[in-house]
């Protein structure tokens, strides 16, 4: 009997024969998404160090990739990723964790990074939710959602992740859904290509915990509903409030070219060594 | 002058702030970390204009939590690495002091320690942070840290900490506290063929990390650095030797608690430094950090007055030194601690030599000033009859 591998089983430690994603998760397809814009890119794993936090997302490159990663605290992937980055300037260093890990706990590090501008690629995975924890409200809940902690609907309102990393410099955003693989990867493709802080944030199902909340149904339903509900910012400046109440904006929101940190060091240094 | 160098060779009138910043450079420091904090902020300030001349890089962070992250990072990224604080920024950086711990991350911690609890007094030592980064992140560790008692000590122990880092591959702390931090003080920087600095040790490529032991070796694990093709893969939660998690393996477990502890406490008599002048006394004066100014000035004036009263100075705090302190009780009739706090290693202190002899602690006559010898003297009278 022949056993056809995966094309993409190259990209991944032979030893690690599963994940700890559950039945319907959208982080499969956001794996496949990284991986074919590596495999795109022409790129070796070893040109790569990939840091994850603590979430559910973090367990899309850890233990899984062939390559350095280093799985770290909660919120601080890109405290430590900043400083991989200056350390190896010549390495993709890509950040992939999830909303509550980045955007809550960890919200001061991505604004920074994102101000600073360092390169780093950052895949903020957003289930809407704490998912590994059980349920709970995340700051990017919707407003009137009922959680395990918010057993009343939520009170408050969601962050713009995308708006606010925008806001604060980033040279690269953009956001999609898991509906929208392909526009994914070739986002994924641009961040990687960019020199500087690229952000593409991955709306994504988690049926078990948001599906639930929701009650959007099950992870083929959620993927119908993210397709529903989906309008490109490029339409969506043409839509009223009420149009677009309830729809997710996806698109490429910020695209330009801006001074990089790790490679304005090794311009300095260069400079000052010499003189 | 010697505008790039690493090691400015000379004698100088500075703080010791000043010294750790030239001692962290001459040690090959390549990455530094901070984030702004009355009395360390001149460590990084000197090293903002310094470290870049030298080939390194100074990130100033937006918290004391991202210093000590991305110090790790760059510890990762084969730098050697080192973040400046105090008190205030070491309670910060305590969660992730313990991700340095689980993963074994070779780095030096300053903490120029200035008086507490909470906001406290800024510009005050107060060496009250002595348990706190032996004992403050969570779950079961040991550490290493080092109790300079002058500014030449801020240059020598930065060194030494950054060569137990790198030959232990382990957090190192430094111990200043504000009064040495701001004291200006000679200091001498000998040439650097006479400054001893070593480096960690990379496994060799070509060995998948399922052959290799990247982690728990306490006799120290070669360190799988990023950027080398090493594929390494590095968490803080529980992991085997090869730094896979594993949370279902209670045998895993205990060498995940157990190997970076033994493998400080078995290299004990080589971390632990110990500076005594206490032959054939009666009274001996432990102490660490600047009290120890005083107690060698007690020691005089009791001595003149005919006393047999000695001196035993902690250079090393953690891992403690208990052996040594057991061996000196035994040699003694009395021990006075000497600490400026209200008595944070006493207990320890106590229980390795209250067997032997009559212990008892002295802090300062005002928390937060410094020892005056005489009131030192007066209590050594007091406490023998």
């Amino acid at each position: 009997m022949s056993v056809s591998a995966h094309p993409y089983r190259r990209y991944m430690r032979e030893h690690v024969r599963g994940t700890t994603t559950c039945p319907g998760c959208g982080n499969g397809i956001i794996t496949q998404a990284i991986l074919r814009a590596i495999e795109e890119l022409g790129q070796d794993m070893d040109d790569f160090v990939f840091v994850s936090g603590i979430g559910c997302a973090s367990w899309i490159p850890s233990p899984l990739f062939a390559a350095d990663t280093l799985h770290t605290t909660h919120g601080r992937p890109i405290a430590f990723a900043t400083g991989l980055k200056l350390g190896l300037p010549g390495k993709n260093i890509m950040v992939i964790s999830g909303d509550g890990d980045l955007a809550a706990i960890g919200g001061n590090h991505l604004i920074h990074a994102a101000r600073r501008n360092i390169g780093l690629t950052v895949i903020l995975v957003n289930n809407g939710i704490y998912g590994m924890t059980g349920g709970q409200t995340a700051p990017t809940t919707p407003r009137g959602v009922t959680t395990i902690t918010s057993p009343y609907g939520s009170l408050e309102h969601p962050f713009d992740i995308c708006a606010m990393v925008a806001a604060a410099g980033a040279p690269y955003v953009a956001r999609w859904t898991t509906y929208h693989p392909r526009q994914m990867t070739r986002s994924i493709t641009k961040a990687l290509q960019k020199n500087g802080f690229a952000l593409v944030e991955a709306i994504s199902q988690c049926p078990v915990q948001f599906g639930r909340a929701a009650k959007l149904g099950k992870a083929i339903d959620m993927l119908k509903y993210y397709k529903s509900k989906s309008v490109n910012w490029k339409r969506a400046r043409d839509l009223g409030e009420e149009e677009l109440r309830g729809k997710i904006i996806v698109g490429e929101f910020v695209d330009m070219e801006k001074p990089e940190l790790a490679s304005q060091w090794t311009r300095l240094k260069e400079e000052l060594m010499e003189g | 002058m010697g505008k790039g160098k690493r090691v400015l060779t000379g004698t100088y009138f500075e703080m010791g702030n000043w010294a750790c910043a030239e001692g962290a450079i001459a040690a090959g420091c390549e990455f530094v970390a901070g984030y702004p904090i009355t009395p360390a902020s001149e460590i990084i300030n000197r090293l903002a204009q310094r470290l870049p001349l030298t080939g390194g890089t100074l990130l100033q962070t937006e918290d004391e939590i991202s210093a000590i992250c991305s110090a790790i990072g760059a510890s990762w990224a084969g730098c050697k690495a080192l973040t400046a604080t105090s008190g205030p920024g070491i309670s910060l950086m305590q969660e992730n002091i313990g991700f340095a711990v689980a993963t074994e991350t070779p780095l030096v911690i300053v903490d120029v320690q200035r008086l507490g609890p909470s906001t406290g007094v800024p510009s005050v030592g107060l060496t009250a942070d002595i348990v706190q980064v032996a004992r403050g992140s969570h779950g079961d560790y040991q550490i290493i840290a080092l109790c300079p008692e002058s500014p030449q000590e801020m240059f020598d122990l930065t060194i030494r900490a950054f060569n137990l880092a790198e030959r232990y591959r382990v957090p190192v702390f430094l111990m200043a506290d504000g009064f040495i931090g701001h004291m200006r003080e000679q200091i001498v920087i000998p040439d650097e063929d006479r400054i001893e600095i070593e480096h960690r040790t990379i496994p060799e490529p070509g060995i998948a990390p399922m052959e290799r032991q990247d982690f728990l070796d306490v006799t120290v694990a070669p360190m799988p650095v990023f950027g080398r093709g090493l594929k390494a893969h590095v968490t803080s939660s529980c992991h085997d030797e090869h730094g896979m998690r594993n949370l279902s393996d209670p045998e895993i477990m205990h060498r995940y608690i157990s190997a970076p502890i033994d493998k400080i406490l078995i290299h004990r008599d080589d971390i632990i430094q110990i500076e005594t002048d206490c032959e054939g006394v009666d009274v001996v004066m432990v102490s660490y950090g600047t009290v120890s100014r005083s107690a060698r000035a007690a020691a005089r004036l009791a001595q003149a007055d005919g006393l047999k009263v000695g001196t035993f100075r902690m250079l090393t705090c953690w891992p403690f030194p208990d052996k040594e302190i057991r061996q000196m009780s035994e040699c003694v009739d009395y021990m006075l601690v000497l600490e400026n706090n209200k008595g944070q290693l006493y207990p320890y202190i106590k229980a390795e030599a209250a067997h032997a002899c009559q212990v008892e602690f002295l802090g300062p006559q005002t928390l937060g000033q410094i020892h005056d010898p005489h009131y030192i003297l007066s209590h050594i009278k007091e406490m023998i009859p």
